[in-house]
């Protein structure tokens, strides 16, 4: 059974303009420790996505449509203090900015104890004991004393493990992390990432991974879902899809990067820009900058659909197909 | 292998467009004078405290070069580009341009110099006033370095720019909210152009981009160096752009050079352990994050700069003498400079 079953969510935000689909027609699942990633531009659903998932989307925005079944419950229908008992404790989310994450005015004992009291009623000692173990397990070198410390003392890769630690601190079934590494540079980008992986492997964990960046997406997951202005286009295992995308839009994501091409030489490049969500084109989604479009194209929406593996939504893959 | 000392004999044909000379920066933190008063044994002192973001830095950049500046947060990259165009006094050292000194140039004397030297910011969200238009913006360093051009030949040659970017000269009277990220980018690339500079300093043009977008401005940066014999100053974190982009790349580690070279040579054959951690950090696809390179510890603070090699407490192969003398960049076989002992002793 799987741990996270997505089905048909759609979010809203009303404007003054008229109403904003943040996400069209979402769904997916995935199994108990698997790690999955979601690719796509910025504007492109991600982190929408996550944030719906543990019910954080903010006012006047709401969950329309679909339900998010997550252990034997349904967290769209959940009431604010069922969903709290979720958050942080079933299901932690690591954010990009480790920085904004964490309180500055706060050592980070007393956010890694206050977040274990929170979910579970323990004496402080044992909390602290707790953290010290969490410390030690992303790897942060004398985790005693820097449980005194603040923030601000330490280096951006330490905070991110601080945050991952604080993630892990009540043994989640699945961590959502939203552009864990973005904020980092590259040498400490690998670091956190081999860390964010073996702790997903050791724990078994599941992972959703939102990132812009293939590369980070290729080491970290089996598979992958790759978003377009609010829709799944292409879902597929990672190293699958990576070698042989089937979506245009896909294609043209791996064609664009300059390992692609022989240095110098001109880069592919997709043409235009993404849609705003506000006016997006009749049809597919992508048709205007889709060097492949054909007429049916700019009237119908195409369906996520294929083999249970690989999925993509698009006409001209259904008709390689038939 | 032999490591020769870094002499005039070894350097490219021809005067270079930019040489950087010894330069070091400074950025003073501690403050106003009572600030920096302390009381030690007893006895009011004063104590100063400076960042070290550059620490003798030697380049040159030849016409026609893409020359990229790698490094992580706080290597001194941004630094080097804002002394080099003038932005930041440096502290000790010199910079030429096309032979002539221009660091220590009065602002009168160095005028002619801001119309050869041009500067593309990463962010395009804040280079461009949001109050002007695109038109507005794009004419104001004509107005400056170009008096001679009356109002048509300007406008004439605003719509030339903003075609030769990808933007409609059509939009000439939109503002910078108007247009998407990849567009701004383009009129920032647009304005740096309108006066025909020789040399481009580019600061993480492409960073704040989408993947899709990358391409594009990446492709137009290209295009607009052959078209108009432009040199680069690339300044990135990103190698896999540099790799792409770059003719020469230099790897900087807290304010000093660690390796200096032709990008194929370093992208094929990384000497330096930094540049080796750093090539290997870069996420491939399909590779395992497993591969990469660790370093011990964390990048120490420019505040209080490490003795002798400034890498060598992260560096696995650091000897007694990295811990107190620093090593010079020197020339190796294949024409790569490296600053590193464990190279010119042969034990790497």
């Amino acid at each position: 059974m799987s741990l996270l079953q997505v089905n048909n969510l759609e979010v809203e935000f009303p404007l003054l303009s008229g109403k904003v689909k943040a996400l069209k027609d979402i769904s997916f699942s995935l199994d108990k420790g698997e790690r999955i990633g979601i690719v796509g531009e910025s504007g492109a659903g991600k982190s929408v996505t996550a944030f719906a998932i543990l019910n954080l989307i903010s006012k006047p925005g709401r969950i329309t449509n679909g339900s998010i079944w997550f252990d034997g419950a349904n967290l769209a229908d959940m009431d604010r203090d069922q969903i709290r008992n979720i958050r942080g404790n079933k299901i932690s989310m690591i954010f990009q900015d480790p920085m904004m994450t964490l309180n500055p005015v706060l050592t980070i004992s007393t956010q890694m104890v206050e977040c274990l009291q929170a979910h579970r009623n323990l004496p402080e000692a044992e909390a602290k004991k707790i953290a010290v173990e969490k410390l030690r397990a992303v790897q942060i070198p004398a985790p005693e004393t820097r449980l005194d410390q603040y923030p601000h003392e330490l280096s951006g890769g330490m905070r991110q493990r601080v945050v991952i630690a604080i993630a892990l601190i009540s043994d989640p079934a699945l961590i959502i992390a939203d552009e864990p590494t973005t904020a980092l540079d590259v040498t400490i980008q690998a670091e956190i990432l081999q860390l964010l992986l073996e702790l997903c492997v050791n724990f078994n964990v599941g992972l959703i991974l939102i990132t812009h960046d293939l590369g980070v997406v290729s080491q970290v997951t089996q598979r992958t879902l790759v978003m377009y202005a609010g829709s799944i286009i292409e879902q597929g295992p990672t190293r699958e899809l990576i070698s042989s995308p089937l979506h245009p839009y896909t294609q043209g994501l791996i064609g664009a990067l300059p390992e692609q091409t022989t240095p110098g030489s001109r880069l592919n490049q997709i043409p235009g820009v993404m849609p705003s969500l506000q006016d997006i084109p009749e049809g597919c989604a992508f048709h205007p900058r889709c060097t492949l479009a054909v007429a049916k194209c700019q009237h119908q929406i195409p369906e996520l659909k294929g083999k249970t593996s690989r999925l993509c939504a698009c006409h001209l893959v259904d008709d390689v197909d038939a | 292998m032999m490591s020769m000392p870094d002499t005039a004999v070894n350097q490219p044909m021809g005067p270079a467009l930019i040489s950087i000379k010894s330069l070091y920066k400074e950025f003073n933190i501690s403050g106003s004078f009572l600030e920096e008063l302390r009381i030690e044994k007893g006895r009011p002192v004063r104590r100063r405290e400076s960042v070290k973001a550059i620490n003798g830095v030697n380049l040159e950049i030849q016409q026609g070069e893409a020359l990229c500046v790698v490094g992580e947060s706080g290597c001194g990259k941004t630094t080097v580009g804002r002394a080099v165009m003038g932005l930041i006094d440096p502290t000790r050292g010199e910079i030429h341009y096309a032979g002539q000194r221009i660091d220590n140039l009065s602002a009168v004397d160095r005028f002619p110099y801001r119309k050869k030297m041009q500067m593309i910011f990463q962010n395009p969200y804040a280079s461009l006033n949001p109050r002007k238009t695109v038109q507005a913006t794009l004419a104001e360093p004509a107005k400056f370095h170009a008096p001679e051009l009356n109002e048509t030949q300007r406008q004439e040659k605003i719509v030339a720019v903003m075609d030769s970017v990808g933007v409609s000269p059509k939009w000439a009277k939109r503002y910078p909210h108007e247009f998407s990220g990849g567009q701004r980018q383009r009129i920032s690339i647009a304005r740096a152009l309108m006066v025909d500079p020789e040399f481009i300093v580019a600061d993480e043009p492409i960073s704040a981009l989408d993947v899709s977008i990358q391409a594009q401005v990446l492709n137009l940066l290209m295009q607009a160096r052959e078209e108009r014999q432009l040199t680069y100053l690339f300044i990135t974190h990103d190698l896999a752009v540099v790799e792409h982009f770059g003719t020469r790349v230099a790897v900087m580690y807290l304010g000093t050079l660690c390796e200096l070279g032709n990008c194929n040579e370093i992208f094929h054959y990384p000497r330096h352990p930094y540049t080796r951690a750093l090539l290997s950090a870069i996420p491939k696809l399909g590779s395992d994050p497993v591969g990469h390179i660790k370093l011990k510890g964390e990048v120490p603070t420019p505040i209080n700069l490490p003795s002798g090699c400034v890498f060598h407490g992260r560096c696995q192969f650091a000897n007694d003498r990295c811990k107190s003398e620093a090593p010079g960049l020197n020339r190796t076989d294949n024409g790569v400079r490296v600053a590193c002992h464990a190279i010119e002793e042969n034990r790497l």
